[in-house]
């Protein structure tokens, strides 16, 4: 760590870390509520629990970011950051409003909500995702722009590089793209239309800009491979990433009311969004190839390689699985839509999160590269734990979801949607289970920051 | 000089080349599309295509394969470390670029006013959509050239190192390529 004020970061991978085990307990809720109808009903109900699971992996998710970014960019700009007191200030802001908001979710009827936050003033509330009381969104904008302008100012006094520019291109359109949440217009069609501006402009879009810089930062630090050649293709990874993602938003406007074009604009430009991912795991594994120095942080080098592919599996090729229009006719809003938003979020940015804590944390710590090899043995553990597990989640809701769409669409004689539940159920007991083992993969990665901590640092052969 | 440098294979810039690739791909999947859609619906393709202004087509054409040949002309003048030279064919290349936006902008105009849009049928979305990519990526290869060009006036190439007009002049081939197979394919062929 070369700058004081790169500590910030610690508390943000923290809270992350934290709400991420929130996460997963409430999936493991809700996953049990899929074959156990009444399970904890009613004290939480399952659109609950599933609006809470989606909310704070997206909340753990820029808490991440930010960490990465207040990490990252002073690093990258050889200066101090702008205003360490504020990221501070902006932390306990954010991680307050995210509890309660979440707390609140738990406690009060949503209506009730919606209520006492004053929703009929400006109403933004009721909508996947979005759900927040708009006074947390309010809160969130604010805490985005603070942000925003303590990496831009650090950036603007310090060196400029290419990792730092196209990560701050990525958080601002985060910012920007987040504003739509504020429109919600009472045609159903417009309000679809919009709302996947923030949805999939993030996912699909400007995070993905996130990504490449983050893992563009650990490969230049741990490769030393020179930072031309990886800004290079981090040029034309992002080049191709906005030219298929941005129009590639049409594989939401199939079925909602749209102009028939979008059928095609989406299926053609969509089906190449794994393109980029694909650049990714070439790049990646190329860069790892060409290292300069054989870094001790094994495992931060492990995390970006692994992302580096699930993101090509779960975002790439479990997305063109169902994204063209004549496939997605029967797809739609299946299994098959869990499966690949579970294995996106996790390849491309879980991992990606984790890989960059895996680098900087120990760092952070007082290290001087890396922590001791039994931490790092117990994190490869946990990386395998939750990635393994991951890749089986997937699997059987992709097979809850084929056998879905036949019974419930494409059979002769389609079944009710609750009868084909029943008929799927053993997956979901597979899923569950397979959760489970998650969970202990998230446990032994806690558990690697505490065991080895008194062990001296890992070492390697240098490079011959 | 390496002789091996001067002809190194790929010229310009390896990742250029994946770029390339990839957006050829797109095009690729776009053509075919068209391709597969016009093979269905073979009659609405003819006499929807009847209403494209061909002449037009066709000088947009020249000025596309005229611009390719001026960055030739440039590569050639850096590689005999003329920076003026190449400086000022990268110019004539990107007045030409200038040309084709012009004309395919008036077409635009035309079909616009007519009430032309990506719904009046699927002739109309293929064509729209795919010389509007098309169009796009005529910006694109411009703002290279610019920046390639920019660095040629400041004398930021030579004969030994010149990547960079290697670079930008490949990737305007590709645009130039596209166009090539679309013009047939969108307004000639029947």
């Amino acid at each position: 760590m070369k700058y004081e004020s790169q500590k910030v970061a610690k508390l943000y991978f923290i809270a992350a870390i934290g709400l991420f085990v929130g996460q997963i307990l409430f999936g493991l809720i809700m996953g049990m509520q899929y074959v156990v109808g009444d399970f904890l009903f009613p004290e939480i109900p399952f659109n609950v629990a599933r609006m809470v699971h989606t909310n704070l992996l997206i909340v753990w998710l820029l808490f991440g970011f930010m960490g990465a970014s207040y990490y990252l960019v002073p690093e990258e700009a050889e200066t101090e950051l702008f205003a360490p007191w504020l990221a501070y200030l902006m932390f306990w802001i954010f991680l307050a409003a995210g509890a309660a908001t979440v707390l609140a979710y738990l406690l009060v009827p949503y209506a009730t909500l919606a209520e006492v936050t004053m929703n009929h003033l400006l109403p933004t509330m009721g909508r996947e995702f979005l759900e927040q009381p708009t006074i947390t969104k309010i809160g969130i904008v604010i805490v985005v722009l603070a942000f925003l302008f303590n990496i831009g100012m650090t950036i603007l006094k310090g060196r400029k590089t290419v990792v730092s520019l196209v990560l701050l291109m990525g958080l601002t359109g985060l910012a920007v793209f987040f504003l739509f949440a504020f429109y919600n217009p009472t045609n159903l069609v417009m309000d679809k239309y919009y709302w996947w501006w923030v949805v999939h402009l993030w996912v699909e879009g400007v995070w993905e800009l996130i990504l490449g810089a983050i893992l563009a930062f650990i490969l230049i630090k741990t490769t030393g491979v020179d930072r031309e050649v990886i800004e290079k293709w981090l040029y034309i990874i992002i080049a191709m990433t906005l030219i298929t993602g941005i129009v590639g938003m049409g594989h939401h406007y199939y079925w909602i009311g749209t102009p028939e074009f979008w059928q095609w604009w989406g299926s053609i430009f969509s089906a190449l969004e794994p393109i980029p991912f694909f650049m990714m795991t070439v790049y990646a594994f190329n860069m790892v190839n060409r290292r300069r120095r054989n870094h001790p942080n094994k495992v931060a080098v492990l995390w970006a390689l692994g992302t580096a592919v699930m993101a090509f599996l779960g975002a790439g090729v479990w997305g063109f699985l169902h994204t063209l229009a004549p496939v997605n006719y029967y797809t739609h809003g299946t299994q098959i839509t869990a499966a690949h938003g579970h294995m996106a979020f996790y390849g491309a940015y879980v991992m990606i999160v984790l890989g960059m804590i895996s680098y900087s944390m120990p760092l952070m710590r007082g290290r001087e590269l890396c922590n001791s090899v039994r931490s790092q043995s117990l994190e490869m553990w946990s990386f395998w734990l939750m990635t393994i597990s991951m890749v089986f989640i997937t699997l059987f809701l992709t097979a809850a979801g084929i056998l879905q769409v036949y019974l419930q669409r494409f059979s002769d004689n389609p079944m009710d949607f609750m009868v084909v539940q029943d008929k799927i159920a053993l997956f979901y007991w597979l899923r569950e289970i397979t959760g489970l083992i998650f969970l202990i993969g998230l446990i032994v990665y806690i558990a690697s920051f505490f065991i080895g901590q008194d062990e001296p640092e890992a070492t390697v052969e240098p490079l011959k | 000089m390496n002789p091996m440098e001067k002809n190194k294979w790929p010229p310009g810039d390896l990742v250029i080349w994946i770029f390339i690739m990839a957006e050829l791909l797109v095009f690729g999947i776009f053509f075919a599309a068209y391709a597969f859609t016009r093979a269905n619906h073979v009659e609405l393709f003819n006499t929807y295509q009847a209403t494209l202004d061909r002449n037009a087509a066709l000088l947009n054409t020249l000025a596309l394969i005229t611009s390719s040949y001026f960055v030739v002309r440039a590569v050639a003048a850096i590689k005999s470390d003329d920076s003026k030279r190449c400086f000022q064919w990268l110019l004539a290349a990107l007045f030409m670029g200038a040309v084709f936006l012009v004309i395919k902008s008036m077409e635009y105009q035309h079909h616009f006013s007519q009430g032309i849009n990506l719904s009046t049928n699927t002739f109309y979305m293929f064509y729209l959509s795919l010389t509007f990519f098309h169009f796009l990526h005529v910006v694109l290869g411009m703002v290279i050239l610019v920046a390639v060009a920019l660095k040629a006036r400041a004398g930021g190439y030579c004969a030994q190192e010149h990547t960079g007009v290697e670079t930008g002049a490949s990737y305007w081939h590709m645009v130039d390529l596209v166009w090539i197979v679309l013009f047939p394919l969108v307004y000639v062929m029947k």
